[in-house]
């Protein structure tokens, strides 16, 4: 079984050269910690920068220069500043190559949920609606079961979506799974977790072809 | 040259009245118009709708609005981190729409530009599209969303000229452009005010024709939500 920063890890392994990554609150941040080498992509943040870099050394931060999660940051060189519906045409236009974003549910025919819980306090969707409906390649990052050991990979999402029929994959801490026009494709395991255990934590079709194999990770 | 500069805050947000529509830049407490909220807050005109794509913190920001129940309706798309926002939420005494953030950049955008209205795919089979128009271009779906409109749009930018002309910087720009010419009128607050000529045309990032009142700010705060660090060495 995986970790945050072990789903983090096999998720940066979808990095490619070249790419452009806007990476969502939660555990997709985490995903910027383990670029592989040799590649170079510049990570987008939605409130209006290209080319996010680490944070700032203390005593070096810039109330002016921050990240969508209002944390701040620094910029890499070749980065660029620009406007809220410029941020919004990058993402919508579909130049952004790949979405990483958290998720409370995700349906077996790629509907997402992960925005609002009726009944308790709405923070609101943020670009997160904007993001799915416009993303051609979106990762799904997430556990597998919520705290109460329920599935998160479902049939049908219960909670009001963010997006249908959008997320290509979902990464979670015991498997990575393709959404097909079929339900689930299992493609690997988590170390230490069979087959079975995966078939029991995952609600939704789960189509299982062959041999599956285990996750390599580094 | 025609001349944008008002005196001051006062002078600047001459004419705002109870129940009036506002925009104001910013993304969380960055590039948030600090000097026009201030005014607003001692005017305490009431029953305001508050177009802006978050609101503020507590004792900051928008969340200075909130505590003394000016605002009757906020129009966001993301309102965590203010508890007195929570509790007039959830007590009805607030009315709130939330709507995705690029729909809502899109929507002033729509606004300064003269297009009454546009097709999004954001928000297609949510909650988001009830009601809406939908329609389907090339294989895929999208919903209708209008422009907004509003009374005055209050903005933040770096340094601007007496012509109104406007450059911001780093994250602080976000909504404030996109927010221009989006009003009946268009309030803008600068760091730094200098005379018409001192700033490069070619670096103009919002021309003065969006701009209708231009002032220099006071006493920037310019407080930090998530001040996040790293170790040197």
């Amino acid at each position: 079984m995986l970790d945050k920063n072990g789903i983090a890890r096999r998720i940066a392994k979808e990095l490619r050269d070249g790419y452009f990554v806007n990476l969502g609150i939660g555990i997709p941040t985490l995903v910027a910690n383990y670029i592989p080498q040799g590649i170079e992509v510049e990570f987008q943040s939605e409130n209006g920068v290209l080319g996010m870099g680490p944070f700032p050394f203390e005593g070096e931060e810039d109330a002016d220069i921050i990240n969508a999660g209002k944390q701040t940051i620094t910029t890499m060189p070749g980065a660029s500043f620009f406007d809220s519906a410029t941020s919004f045409n990058m993402i919508r236009g579909q130049h952004v190559d790949l979405t990483i974003l958290g998720a409370m549910e995700v349906s077996e025919n790629g509907d997402i949920a992960n925005w609002k819980i009726p009944g308790k306090m709405v923070k609101g969707m943020g670009g997160a609606m904007d993001l799915v409906a416009s993303a051609e390649n979106i990762i799904v990052a997430m556990m597998h079961t919520n705290r109460a050991g329920a599935s998160k990979l479902l049939r049908k999402c219960s909670l009001p979506l963010t997006g249908v029929n959008c997320v290509k994959k979902v990464v979670t801490n015991m498997a990575v799974l393709e959404v097909t026009n079929e339900g689930f494709k299992l493609l690997e395991r988590a170390p230490g977790v069979s087959v079975e255990d995966i078939q029991k934590a995952t609600e939704g079709m789960l189509i299982i072809d062959g041999n599956i194999p285990e996750m390599i990770l580094d | 040259m025609i001349r944008k500069t008002v005196a001051g805050v006062v002078e600047a947000t001459e004419g705002v009245k109870d129940n009036m529509t506002f925009m104001l830049g910013g993304f969380g407490l960055c590039g948030i118009p600090e000097n026009a909220i201030a005014a607003l807050v001692k005017k305490n005109i009431k029953g305001l709708t508050c177009i802006s794509n978050n609101a503020g913190v507590d004792d900051f920001g928008l969340g200075l609005l909130l505590q003394q129940k000016q605002i009757k309706k906020m129009i966001s798309s993301y309102v965590g981190e203010n508890e007195e926002f929570e509790r007039q939420m959830l007590s009805g005494e607030l009315d709130v729409e939330l709507i995705p953030q690029g729909t809502l950049a899109e929507r002033c955008r729509a606004a300064q530009g003269g297009f009454p209205a546009f097709y999004t795919p954001a928000g297609y089979g949510t909650e988001v599209a009830e009601g809406k128009e939908t329609r389907e271009f090339n294989g895929k779906m999208y919903i209708l969303e209008s422009a907004f409109k509003a009374d005055f749009a209050f903005v933040k930018a770096w340094k601007g000229d007496e012509a109104g002309n406007l450059i911001f910087k780093g994250t602080a720009r976000n909504f404030n452009p996109c927010m221009c010419g989006a009003a009946k009128i268009t309030v803008a607050e600068v760091e730094e005010l200098v005379p018409a000529g001192s700033l490069n045309p070619d670096h103009i990032h919002i021309p003065g024709i969006f701009v209708q009142r231009i002032f220099q700010g006071e006493k920037y705060e310019k407080r930090i939500e998530q001040r996040t660090v790293q170790k040197k060495g």
